[in-house]
Parts: structure tokens; sequence; C-alpha cells
């Protein structure tokens, strides 16, 4: 297949550099501030090393991207809230264009789910987003094996900025803040980590898997979410001394979605530790299944974004 | 409580040769259970009865019935001074035996919450005695940490007895009562097989 990236951050630049290695070829790569196309692939070492250089990625226009001959639209641009633009008309294009979709942008499929799928519908593409949801974990792909009917709830870890700060404030008996730094100077929290310890992260992803198992009707004002501000320490000591933790659990079902701090057995499978994410998906035939594994960074997001692209049917 | 000269409060039947003494009437009470499906069970959940001056009157167990987590429901009607009982289920509890229902009393399920805020000047008992009457449940235990002093945020681990099935009703009124009162309540996370 050949991709056209939008968004040049950390996931947008590992699947360029990995697409080769799944057999598929990056025909335009865009940033904030340029886009490459070539349309017999581009030079992917070269095109990011400028990158690297705090140079453009290229001298063409974002339409220039759209006008190429691409056969995936990969959407890798930051996720944003309430319109969710530009990633949204990103999407619409394409799929007006008859391409496909693959996200790693939150926004279009958190926000305007039911929008999305009805372009789609008119669409000969189709749209696939698994990389928004847990990073390198088969979250979606599972479900859809399982077929979303079949699936009563979904739950889970899916921020590991807070599952990070809770582990740390709960192994080193710190409060807050304390962690919360630590974890900027590791680099594990960003300089403004507001979306990530008040749930806004989480409920983004918990609010997708709800419309994959309701076929839609969700968005984030629909999510009630609590964030992991306001634990002390001393919250964290108490529960230990009951064999429990406190963990920021996700959970997504075809009525509602709810992300806050709950008590969950200190070695059950949901305390998970540091960065890591975990997802439960509850299924009416087949029990309880469960995978963690990481839930960000470039290289495993984009490996959930090209399985997507491995998964899509010829054009 | 009943003046007791025989038995202190939280020694509860160390042996059989200390048969506590009761002073002034006994009640009929039926207590039920659920067993494991092993042998010799139902005789371990017999012993702390008797140790505990319950006396055993019958006996309703059929094996053939079984609770949707597999356990045998037992109903056992026992006679004993109203002052008794608690120590009986006491002790049917240290031996592992899980009593549904004892005398008027049901404990269906056991939930823990933890609650963060400004608990001493929001008045902790007043919180604790509206989650009995608001939530219809029982108040097992409560540990409170207050690392920084009563005047700061400290926590509290409270553990709730509510009917069987109604723990979801039960932590929807705490949370109510924790916006009411300005506290974070975290839940337990209920259903599913890790819970």
């Amino acid at each position: 297949m050949k991709l056209a990236i939008l968004g040049a951050g950390a996931v947008g630049q590992s699947v360029a550099d990995l697409a080769g290695e799944y057999g598929h070829e990056v025909v335009a790569i865009s940033d904030s501030s340029g886009a490459a196309v070539d349309p017999d692939g581009i030079d992917v070492e070269r095109t990011l090393e400028r990158k690297a250089g705090g140079d453009p990625v290229g001298t063409d226009g974002v339409d220039d991207v759209f006008e190429s001959d691409y056969d995936v639209l990969v959407e890798a641009t930051p996720t944003t809230l309430g319109d969710a633009e530009p990633g949204f008309t990103h999407v619409e294009r394409a799929l007006e264009d008859d391409r496909h979709v693959v996200l790693a942008n939150k926004g279009p499929v958190a926000e305007r789910y039911d929008e999305l799928r009805a372009l789609e519908a008119d669409s000969r593409g189709s749209v696939r987003f698994e990389a928004t949801v847990g990073g390198a974990i088969p979250v979606l792909s599972t479900i859809e094996d399982a077929t979303p009917q079949a699936v009563t709830a979904v739950r889970g870890v899916l921020n590991g900025t807070a599952n990070f700060i809770l582990t740390r404030m709960a192994a080193e008996g710190l409060d807050y803040e304390h962690v919360l730094a630590e974890a900027q100077d590791l680099g594990v929290a960003e300089a403004d980590p507001t979306f990530d310890v008040d749930g806004t992260d989480a409920a983004l992803k918990f609010v997708i898997l709800a419309n994959v198992l309701a076929d839609g009707g969700f968005s984030l004002s629909d999510a009630t979410v609590e964030g992991i501000q306001d634990i002390p320490g001393s919250a964290l000591d108490l529960a230990a001394e009951d064999g429990r933790t406190i963990r920021l659990i996700g959970e997504a079902t075809r009525e509602s979605v709810r992300v806050s701090p709950r008590l969950v057995p200190e070695n059950g499978a949901l305390a998970v530790t540091g960065t890591r994410n975990i997802v439960q998906i509850e299924t009416r035939h087949a029990g309880s299944l469960a995978s963690s594994g990481r839930g960000a960074g470039g290289p495993e997001t984009a490996t959930a974004v090209l399985s997507d692209v491995g998964r899509l049917p010829e054009l | 409580m009943v003046d007791d000269p025989e038995q202190t409060v939280g020694e509860s039947a160390e042996s059989d040769e200390n048969e506590p003494e009761t002073d002034g009437g006994v009640r009929a009470y039926t207590v039920r259970l659920e067993l494991v499906d092993e042998p010799g069970e139902l005789l371990r959940a017999l012993d702390p009865i008797s140790n505990n001056g319950g006396n055993l009157l019958s006996i309703h167990h059929e094996r053939g019935n079984k609770t949707p987590r597999g356990h045998i429901p037992v109903e056992v009607d026992l006679e004993s001074p109203p002052d008794r009982l608690d120590d009986i289920v006491g002790a049917l509890r240290d031996a592992g035996v899980n009593v549904i229902q004892a005398g008027a009393d049901h404990y269906g399920e056991e939930i823990s919450v933890v609650l963060v805020g400004q608990l001493v000047r929001n008045d902790l008992s007043n919180t604790l005695s509206r989650i009995e009457t608001e939530v219809g449940a029982a108040v097992r235990d409560l540990s409170l940490t207050a690392p920084d002093g009563t005047e700061a945020i400290s926590s509290a681990r409270v553990r709730l007895a509510v009917d069987s099935g109604r723990s979801e009703e039960a932590l929807e009124t705490i949370r109510t009562i924790g916006s009411d009162k300005d506290l974070t309540v975290v839940e337990p996370l209920l259903g599913g097989e890790t819970a």
C-alpha cells in the first residue's frame, strides 16, 4: 500500500520508519510547516534527518499530500477535542476521495464517531483506528474478532503516566506532587500533564471503546471522569493494608463510560506497574480476556497503525 | 452488653472446657451459611457454634442445591443468648465460613471504600452514620490516617457489609454522600474476574 502520513511527531515518524518492513511505501509525509511528496516513494531517512535538523519535512503543502497517489491516509496529527479539527477534515477529505484512513489521532473517533462512520459508508475506503486505544496492545482487533455484540464491557488502565505516578506513590510512600515532578524529570509525564492525570486521555480511549461496542453515540462529554490529582499517599497506604492498591481504571459498556481511581487487588491483573497498560475484555462466551503492554510510544503505536494498514482491503 | 463473668470482650471461645455461662434467656436464630463443596466442611462450620455457647436446633443442608458461585447453602437454627450471637458469627468468620445472614441482619457482600478529604473537619462520625442509614450498610471496620494532622487532608478505609446484589446501589449512595461532604471516594472495582 502507498501511505500518506499526516503528522510527523513520534508516531508519524515511526510509521514512516517502519513502513518498509511491513511492505508498504511512503509517498507523502507532512508536519505542521510543510510536506514531502514523491510518487516513487519519499526517502524516509533523509526526510526524517531534515526534520531532526529543525527544518520542515519538505517544501510541498498539505494539499499536495491529498493530491498524491496514495492508498491509505495515516492521520497522526495531535489529538484535539470538541470538533476534532483539523484531523476530522483530513479524514473527510480522504474518504471523499475513496481512500482508506488509519487514525492514530483519537479526536475524530472519540468526538465525532457517528459522522465518521457516515462518511465511511459513502466511501469505497474504510476507517481503522487500532492505534488510538492502548498503543501496541491489540484491543480493537480483539473486539472485532470476538464481535462487538459479544463483548459486554472493557475495563483497564489506558494511561501510562497516571499509572506510573500511582505505582511510585504506593512504592515510595510519596505524595502526588513529588512523584509528578519525578515523572516529568524522567520524561514519563509531559510539562503539562493535565490530560493524563485528570483522566481525559484515558476517557477518550474508553469513549472510543464504547463507540465500538454500541456502534456509536458517545463523545467525551458522555463520560464520567475523575482524575488522580486528589489521591494522597496515605490513601494508597490504607489500600495496601487491605491487600489492594489504587489505579486509574476506565470502564466502557454499551451504556456508559467511566474513568476514576479505583481500589483493585494489589496482585490482580489490573494492578499493572509503571507505564504499562492493560485492557480486560469481558465477553459473553469466552469469559474475560486480558492483554497488557506498552500503551504509548512512537514505534509501539506505529506497529498498531501498520497492523491496521495490513488489514485493509485493496481499493 | 449483658454482664458476663466468664468471658471478656474479644476473647471468643478458646476451649471447650470453658463453657460460657448464660444469664437471662436464650433466643432462637437462623444463621445462613454458604459452604464450599468439600468433605468435612459442614462439621467445620458447626464447631464454632457449639464452642461459643450456641445450641443447635436443626440443620437444613441440601447438597444438590448450589448457589451461583457453586457453594452449598446451609440453614442452621440455633438457640443462644442474644449477646452471644455476634461471637458465634465472628467465630464462624474466623474459621473461614461464609455467613450470609444471622438473625435479622443480612451480610451479603462486603465492600471497602477509601475516603479522602477533610474527613475530621467534615465530621467523620456523621459521614459514617449517613453511610449506615442512607446506604443501609453496616460499618465493619474503619482505618484512618492523617499524616499531616487532623486539620489536613486525611484518608480513611471503610469496610462495609451490604445486602447481596446491592453493592452498586450502595456505592452510588456513597458517591452522593462524598460529593455532599466534598470528599473523594475511591470505590472498589466490582464485576469482572479480578474484582
